[in-house]
């Protein structure tokens, strides 16, 4: 194994790019990428590339010690698999589950990895 | 758990430890020690008696090999199966499982935690998860406020019906003469406290406090003539659904709902037999979680219930002891995130 599934996932992430995996024998999306598929114990897991379309399907705002608080929010993508993200540019409280949101790469600099965020369809519920 | 025997085995000592904020110095073994001393007393068993041990905690790498040096015993059975706070539910059809093959004979499950004297951080270690981590979650709160969400969204269910879980569980424990908490709570309090994780304030969340106990089980025919009547398990059941909130199936339903099922088949029992039910309230939307998958509430309904019944005795809140308020014991365990 040259490079691991968390590797593939990020290379994809410096491209701007959210990839997820395929499973041929389960015939569904796997999230997160892993060795093995959870559906049908595969080991024949291709990588595709996301649309970087999906919905909110559950949203909260974390409300830290110190700070502004922030959404937390589980994206289901149009591809058939969920991540955690969280939705920007918009009060968190105001994200509401059925909002369609599409993908942007989050890049924090330094030592930190880029990790996809999202952000309101302009004109979608 | 299919296998195991109807009444199998029988809880026969149950003790709880020093709670809330434990004397400077006390550590977990400490904790899980002092209940099982209490929990022999409560029945009549001595330490030379215990041949099988079961415990479960974030503290201790190895509490099996801890707790057994530190009690001077060496078990034919033991099992330190770790799966958040449901561990020890698990842990009873375990024992029911080892009793009934012959692989101890007397079994003491014990819990000891010390997270109020040492916090959370340092009682329970994050695990870092690339895809979860960057987006900061306040983990558990984070976790369960997403299926709070969920289940406002698909029933209706409000902060209020939420407040009201906590407002119960709060008058259970003004009974309660070693609860931490002593004052009256009301709605308009838990709203009104700092938000943590929306729609989640500190008071939608269980209180930090140390603690610990054991129960001690053993076979039917060991059980007649100790102190105090047995209580026979009659079923468990047990399910696990995810450890990521990302990966739970459905935030609306847990594995209460197959470890429920799995617990009423075994002691040929519905939810309508029940009297006394005890859940965990770790977040309020467990305890309207749990009463909706184990049966005692539609879903979308046991919100509702919570709201309308808020004074003890309420299902879904916490009650008397396990062991003393009935002769059935049903453990039905789900594991889950965070």
């Amino acid at each position: 194994m040259d490079q691991s599934p968390l590797a593939v996932y990020q290379a994809h992430l410096d491209k701007g790019e959210l990839a997820y995996q395929w499973s041929p024998e389960a015939g569904r999306a796997v999230f997160y990428p892993r060795l093995v598929c959870p559906y049908s114990g595969s080991t024949a897991l291709e990588w595709r590339v996301a649309s970087g379309l999906g919905t909110v399907y559950a949203t909260t705002v974390t409300h830290p010690a110190q700070g502004a608080p922030y959404n937390v929010a589980l994206i289901d993508c149009d591809e058939g698999f969920r991540l955690m993200s969280r939705v920007e540019d918009i009060d968190p409280m105001v994200v509401k589950i059925g909002m369609r949101v599409r993908i942007r790469v989050h890049r924090p600099g330094g030592e930190e990895p880029a990790y996809p965020v999202f952000v309101r369809v302009e004109g979608a519920p | 758990m299919s296998g195991l025997q109807r009444a199998g085995a029988a809880i026969v000592g149950a003790a709880e430890s020093d709670l809330g904020h434990v004397a400077e110095g006390l550590n977990p073994i400490d904790l899980m020690a002092q209940g099982i001393a209490r929990a022999l007393d409560d029945c009549g068993l001595a330490l030379r008696d215990v041949d099988g041990l079961l415990c479960a905690t974030t503290q201790s790498r190895t509490s099996g090999l801890s707790l057994s040096e530190y009690l001077g015993i060496s078990p034919s059975y033991i099992d330190t199966t770790i799966l958040g706070g449901s561990s020890f539910m698990f842990q009873v059809g375990h024992a029911l499982a080892a009793i009934q093959l012959g692989l101890c004979r007397v079994a003491v499950i014990a819990y000891g935690s010390t997270q109020r004297s040492v916090g959370r951080r340092q009682a329970s270690v994050r695990e870092i998860n690339p895809y979860e981590t960057p987006y900061r979650p306040f983990l558990p709160s984070t976790a369960y406020a997403l299926a709070a969400s969920r289940h406002m969204h698909q029933y209706g269910t409000t902060r209020e019906q939420l407040a009201a879980v906590a407002v119960a569980a709060r008058q259970w424990a003004l009974l309660n003469p070693v609860a931490w908490e002593k004052k009256p709570l009301t709605i308009a309090e838990v709203l009104g406290a700092r938000m943590v994780s929306y729609p989640f304030t500190v008071r939608d969340i269980c209180l930090v406090t140390d603690g610990g106990g054991a129960i001690v089980l053993t076979a039917p025919e060991r059980a007649k003539g100790l102190k105090k009547p047995p209580v026979f398990v009659l079923g468990c059941g047990s399910a696990i659904t995810h450890v990521n909130i990302s990966s739970m199936p459905d935030l609306t339903v847990t594995g209460a709902l197959q470890s429920g099922q799995e617990a009423y088949a075994m002691a040929g029992l519905a939810a309508t037999d029940i009297d006394v039910v005890e859940l965990y309230d770790a977040f309020t939307i467990n305890t309207i979680l749990f009463l909706e998958d184990l049966g005692f509430a539609r879903k979308a309904k046991a919100a509702a219930l919570s709201k309308m019944d808020t004074s003890p005795p309420v299902a879904g809140c916490r009650s008397i002891p396990m062991a003393a308020a009935s002769p059935i014991a049903i453990p039905a365990c789900t594991a889950s995130s965070s």
